[in-house]
């Protein structure tokens, strides 16, 4: 995965996970978005930074937000756009995934954003695709959405400044949560101090440990002491058995609610990636309180996925005097 | 007068200017520097002209032409212009004219600002080798150089110009 995502000098050619990236690499990231986050604030929101290249959404998951913000982003960024449907589109009609990347390259597009219910769909299209296209991965079922964990991470950055001494505990159903393992390799990456996953026993993967995390089961133990308390969305699309008894019994003890953050450090910040199931895995009053950081992370959002673009589409050199 | 002497150069930049702006009649200008020698420079005009407006600064590097050959540095401070654009004089400032694609992409973003009523282009050096047909209003000093120099202007105290021979 990782020589795949570079170029020959190290640079990023791909970017298809967390797993195995450099720290200097997130650093790099973290470091443009924040370059590029002035570009949102301006009057005119856009740049010709990547005026004529081509982006091509490939969505063959349903999602509104994280295809409108990589379409924001790319748009910010003066691309041309192009978003596929797929599910209405010729993979219904029997073309293959490998027809439809010979078809797009043939329409001269230079970026692909691909999001896939099956894991490792984003690196095959970038064993196939030509050598001159890029492929991001927007989420690629269990395995990982890179871009959304790059967010949190600048988000984290935003409100905690380093990363060394945080305990981040990431909540509920990190089972079916490629956004949970992709945050859970950049945290490790970035050298945070602790990372916990709280959660039954039913949504955690056996093993996990393995990466490096502490695992508890009871919420208000796992929150002691955390810096930052990332919530996940049950997937109940995703779950093909009865992994808890209800939502209701679920929300009792996984629920963040009022009572169980006034347990929790003061300053602790409370993050969500969205959509938000209220009173499943997070209480209204939480999401819309004054720790909650969910619509920074929001915003965030496209300015991280402004910098994955550009860099994607060409890697960064040593700043040079060309007046 | 040579480069060696900043003072004077700045001094005499400063009054060509108040000349240049009083003669076409521009007054209650916004002066803008191109980050980041333009700022130091315009910085300095900026105190010398007493200009009541604040100073703006320009950070080019999202709308320079040579992105897809040379990228984007992670390190981009932020374009400040503390005013509106729309229907001002603009005085924008740099260090150092060579091929005038700077200017270029400094007049491109200051155009996503807005409509200026004008733009007199103010520099401290002017040198051979434009590829663009961009030409200064006002200008503290010509230099012809040799393929392979370059003049640089290091700073922010003291600010000092410097030919350098290309690696």
């Amino acid at each position: 995965m990782n020589t795949i995502q570079l170029d020959h000098q190290g640079r990023l050619k791909h970017f298809l996970g967390i797993e195995g990236l450099p720290k200097a690499l997130l650093i790099e990231i973290l470091d443009t978005a924040t370059s590029l986050m002035s570009v949102t604030e301006q009057t005119v929101k856009k740049v010709p930074l990547l005026r004529g290249k081509t982006i091509v959404n490939l969505f063959f998951e349903p999602s509104t937000r994280t295809r409108t913000t990589f379409e924001l982003a790319a748009k910010r960024l003066s691309a041309d756009v192009l978003n596929f449907n797929i599910n209405t589109s010729s993979s219904s009609k029997g073309e293959t995934l490998i027809d439809m990347l010979r078809n797009l390259e043939a329409m001269h597009c230079d970026l692909f954003v691909v999001r896939h219910a099956a894991g490792g769909a984003a690196h095959f299209m970038a064993q196939h695709v030509a050598p001159h296209i890029s492929i991001i991965n927007a989420g690629d079922g269990r395995h990982e959405h890179p871009t959304q964990a790059m967010l949190d991470m600048y988000t984290i950055r935003q409100y905690k400044g380093d990363f060394s001494p945080l305990r981040v505990a990431i909540v509920g159903d990190i089972l079916h949560s490629r956004v949970a393992r992709s945050n859970i390799h950049a945290l490790m990456t970035l050298g945070v101090a602790e990372v916990r996953v709280i959660g039954p026993n039913t949504l955690i993967p056996k093993g996990i440990a393995t990466l490096g995390v502490k695992v508890f089961n009871r919420l208000k133990e796992g929150l002691r002491n955390v810096d930052v308390i990332l919530m996940l969305r049950l997937q109940r699309e995703r779950m093909q058995a009865a992994l808890i008894p209800s939502v209701h019994e679920y929300f009792q003890y996984y629920g963040l609610t009022e009572a169980i953050l006034e347990t929790t450090h003061s300053d602790a910040i409370v993050m969500h990636p969205g959509p938000i199931n209220r009173g499943v895995e997070i209480d209204s009053s939480v999401a819309n309180g004054e720790r909650s950081v969910i619509l920074q992370q929001v915003s965030n959002g496209i300015a991280i996925r402004m910098a994955v673009m550009a860099m994607t589409l060409k890697a960064i050199p040593e700043l040079k005097d060309t007046r | 007068m040579s480069i060696n002497h900043l003072d004077m150069l700045l001094h005499s930049v400063a009054n060509s200017l108040n000349q240049y702006l009083k003669k076409h009649q521009r007054d209650n200008v916004l002066m803008v520097g191109i980050h980041t020698g333009g700022v130091w420079v315009a910085k300095q005009l900026h105190t010398l002209l007493n200009l009541p407006q604040p100073l703006g600064q320009l950070e080019i590097a999202f709308y320079r032409d040579d992105f897809s050959r040379i990228g984007l540095h992670p390190h981009v401070k932020p374009s400040r212009l503390p005013l509106e654009v729309d229907d001002r004089h603009i005085v924008l400032v740099d260090d150092v004219l060579h091929t005038g694609r700077t200017v270029r992409a400094a007049l491109n973003e200051l155009f996503d600002y807005g409509r200026p009523a004008s733009v007199t282009l103010v520099v401290l050096i002017e040198r051979n080798g434009r590829e663009l047909p961009i030409q200064p209003d006002v200008v503290g000093y010509s230099l012809h150089l040799e393929p392979g120099k370059h003049v640089k202007l290091c700073g922010p105290e003291p600010l000092s110009l410097e030919i350098r021979t290309l690696a």
